[in-house]
C-alpha cells in the first residue's frame, strides 16, 4: 500500500538516503532496524514530506505523496509518532488529541476508541502534556497519531527510555492495531521487541535498505542483527 | 486643580495610551510568538490603518460616525490583506529565516511609507471623532470618545483572548507556535496559519490606529512611536505572552500618562527605555515570558 522506490533524500546539500527501496503491505508490522545514523528517522521524515524533495517516489495507494505539501500527507492517513515524542508540550492531553482529530478521524467516536486503548490518558485529559511521565507521554504521542485514524502508523523508537512493561504495552497496542487493518512501520533498535511483533524486518545501512527478511526466518542469533545493528 | 483629580486625569490619559498600545503590541507579539518573525514593518501597518481611516472618512463625509464605523471595519481588513500579501510575496520566500525577515520587514516599512507619502502626501490630517460628548466628572470634564477607545480596546482584546484560547483556530495557532514541523505532520497548513497570523497582527495595529486617529492625526511617519513602544511592551511582557503584553502595556501606558502629565513626555520615554534595559539584564525572557526553546 506504501511503495518507496529509488528514494534519495537528505538535509540541504547532504544526502542521507541513497536509492532506498521499501514497500509496506496492508496490515503488517514492518520493523526497521539499523545503526545510529543509518537514516531511519530521515526515512520517516521523508515519508512525512518534511524534507526537500530530491528524487524517487513514495506512492501511497496510487498517489505520489512526495509531490504533496507536507500537511497533506497526514490527511491521507499516515500517522506519525516521532523520535523523542515531540508532543505539543504546553497544550493539554485533550488538546494534543484534538489537533489530530480536527484533521481527520471521526471526532468523538475516534477519541473514545483511542482513549479505550490508553485508559490512563482519560484521567489526565486536562493535564499539560509536558508534565506527564515519560511513559504517559509516549502513550499520548501514539494516541495523538491514532486520532488521525491512520491507515499507516509510523513509529520512531517508541520504546526509547521506557521500562519493559511499557514496551510490552506498546507491542500489544501495535498488534491490536494490525488486527484492525492498520499497517505499522516500527523503528526499533532492540532485538527482543522486534521479534515479538514483527512480520518483516527491514535493515537500513548507510541510507539504503540492505535487506528485508520475514520475521519467521529470524531468531535472536540471526547474523543480520550482528551485521546491521551490531548486537 | 488639586492633586487627586490631577492624578486621576493623568491615569485616564495613561489608560487611553495603554489601551491602544496593548492592541498594537499584541499584534507584534503574536507575529513573533507564532512565526518567530521580528516585524519591523508593524509600525507601518499602524500608519496604514490611520491613513486608511482618513481616506474612508473623507470619502463618506457626513455623518462622521458612519465614516468612522466603516473605517473601523474596512481598514483592519484592508491592512490585513496587504500584510497577507506581503507575507506571501516576501516572508514565505525567505522561509521565515529570523535574520532575513528583519531586513525584509525594514524594506517593507520603507515601501509602505513611500506609498503613503505618494498617495496621501506629507501633511498630518485630522480624522473627525464619531461623537464628541464630554463626560462631566466632579472635578473636570473628560472626552467621551477617549473612554470609548478604552472600552473598544478591551472588547477587541477579550475577543483575541477568546479566539486564542477557546477556538479551534487558536488551538491550531498555538500548536504551530510550539512546533511548526509537528503541526504540519498533523495536517495543519502552516503556510495558511502564518498568513493568517501576520494578517491578524497587522489588523490589530490597524484597529489601534483607527481608534487613535481622532485624537492624534494621520501622518505617513506616525508609525515610529507605536513600533518603539510595542517593542518595549513586548520585551517587558515577554514575547508571545498575551497576559504579559497586557500587563506591560498597562505599566508603560499608565506610567507614560502620569509622568507626561506631572513631568514631561521625554522623561516618560527615558524611564520606559530604562525599564527595558533592566528587564533585559535581569529577566531577559520578560516578566511573563517563557524561555524560548527550539
Ligand atoms: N536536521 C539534520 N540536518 C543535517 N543532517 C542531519 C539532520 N538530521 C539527521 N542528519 C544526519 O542524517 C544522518 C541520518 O540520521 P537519522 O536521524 O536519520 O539516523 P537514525 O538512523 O534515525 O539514527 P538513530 O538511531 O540515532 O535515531 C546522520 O548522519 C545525521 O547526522
Ligand atoms: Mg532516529
Amino acid at each position: 500500500m506504501l511503495k518507496i522506490s529509488d528514494l534519495c533524500a537528505g538535509y540541504g546539500g547532504a544526502q542521507v538516503l541513497h536509492d532506498l527501496n521499501l514497500d509496506v503491505r496492508p496490515a503488517e508490522i514492518l520493523c526497521v532496524m539499523g545503526r545510529n545514523g543509518a537514516g531511519k528517522t530521515t526515512l520517516l521524515r521523508a515519508i512525512m514530506g518534511q524534507l526537500a524533495r530530491q528524487s524517487g517516489h513514495i506512492i501511497l495507494d496510487g498517489t505520489d505523496i512526495q509531490t504533496l505539501p507536507a500537511h497533506q500527507v497526514p490527511r491521507l492517513g499516515i500517522g506519525y509518532v516521532p523520535q523523542g515524542r515531540r508532543l505539543f508540550g504546553e497544550l493539554t492531553v485533550a488538546e494534543n488529541m484534538e489537533i489530530g482529530l480536527q484533521t481527520r478521524g471521526r471526532g468523538a467516536v475516534t477519541r473514545d476508541r483511542v482513549l479505550q486503548l490508553f485508559p490512563r490518558l482519560r484521567d489526565r485529559l486536562g493535564q499539560i502534556s509536558q508534565t506527564l511521565s515519560g511513559g504517559e507521554q509516549q502513550m499520548l504521542a501514539i494516541a495523538r497519531a491514532l486520532c488521525l485514524e491512520p491507515k499507516i502508523l509510523l513509529l520512531d523508537e517508541p520504546s526509547e527510555g521506557l521500562q519493559p512493561s511499557m514496551i510490552r504495552l506498546i507491542g500489544d497496542t501495535v498488534r491490536a492495531l494490525r488486527q484492525t487493518g492498520v499497517a505499522i512501520v516500527l523503528v526499533e533498535q532492540r532485538v527482543a521487541p522486534v521479534l515479538a511483533v514483527a512480520d518483516r524486518v527491514a535493515f537500513i545501512e548507510r541510507g539504503t535498505c540492505a535487506e528485508i527478511c520475514d520475521a519467521t526466518d529470524l531468531n535472536t542469533n540471526a547474523p543480520q542483527f550482528q551485521r546491521y545493528v551490531g548486537v | 486643580m488639586a492633586f487627586g483629580p490631577f492624578l486621576l486625569l493623568a491615569l485616564m490619559e495613561g489608560l487611553v495610551t495603554a489601551a491602544v498600545l496593548a492592541l498594537t503590541a499584541l499584534g507584534l507579539s503574536l507575529v513573533f510568538g507564532v512565526m518567530r518573525v521580528v516585524n519591523v514593518a508593524h509600525g507601518a501597518f499602524f500608519m496604514l490603518g490611520a491613513v486608511g481611516a482618513w481616506f474612508v472618512t473623507e470619502w463618506v463625509g457626513n455623518p462622521p460616525a458612519l465614516g468612522f464605523a466603516l473605517a473601523l471595519v474596512i481598514c483592519p481588513l484592508a491592512v490585513g490583506a496587504i500584510a497577507a500579501l506581503a507575507n506571501g510575496l516576501v516572508l514565505k520566500r525567505l522561509n521565515y529565516d529570523p535574520e532575513a525577515t528583519i531586513v525584509a520587514t525594514i524594506g517593507l516599512l520603507y515601501i509602505f511609507q513611500q506609498m503613503a507619502l505618494t498617495l496621501y502626501g506629507p501633511d498630518a490630517r485630522p480624522v473627525p471623532a464619531p461623537f464628541s460628548f464630554r463626560v462631566q466628572l466632579p472635578w473636570f470634564g473628560y472626552s467621551g470618545y477617549k473612554l470609548a477607545v478604552i472600552g473598544a480596546a478591551a472588547v477587541v482584546l477579550a475577543g483575541v483572548w477568546l479566539v486564542l484560547n477557546r477556538s479551534k483556530i487558536g488551538l491550531v495557532m498555538r500548536a504551530t507556535q510550539i512546533d511548526r514541523e509537528m503541526a504540519q505532520a498533523f495536517g495543519i497548513n502552516v503556510d495558511r496559519v502564518y498568513a493568517g497570523v501576520f494578517a491578524m497582527g497587522a489588523g490589530l495595529a490597524a484597529v489601534a490606529a483607527v481608534l487613535i486617529v481622532p485624537i492624534q492625526q494621520a501622518h505617513y511617519l506616525m508609525g515610529g512611536d507605536p513600533l518603539l513602544l510595542s517593542f518595549i511592551v513586548v520585551i517587558i511582557g515577554g514575547l508571545g505572552s498575551l497576559r504579559g503584553t497586557l500587563v506591560a502595556a498597562l505599566l508603560i501606558g499608565l506610567s507614560d500618562g502620569v509622568i507626561s502629565v506631572f513631568f514631561s513626555p521625554t522623561l516618560a520615554k527615558i524611564i520606559a527605555t530604562l525599564l527595558v534595559a533592566l528587564v533585559l539584564v535581569f529577566r531577559p525572557q520578560g516578566l511573563f515570558g517563557r524561555q524560548v526553546t527550539r
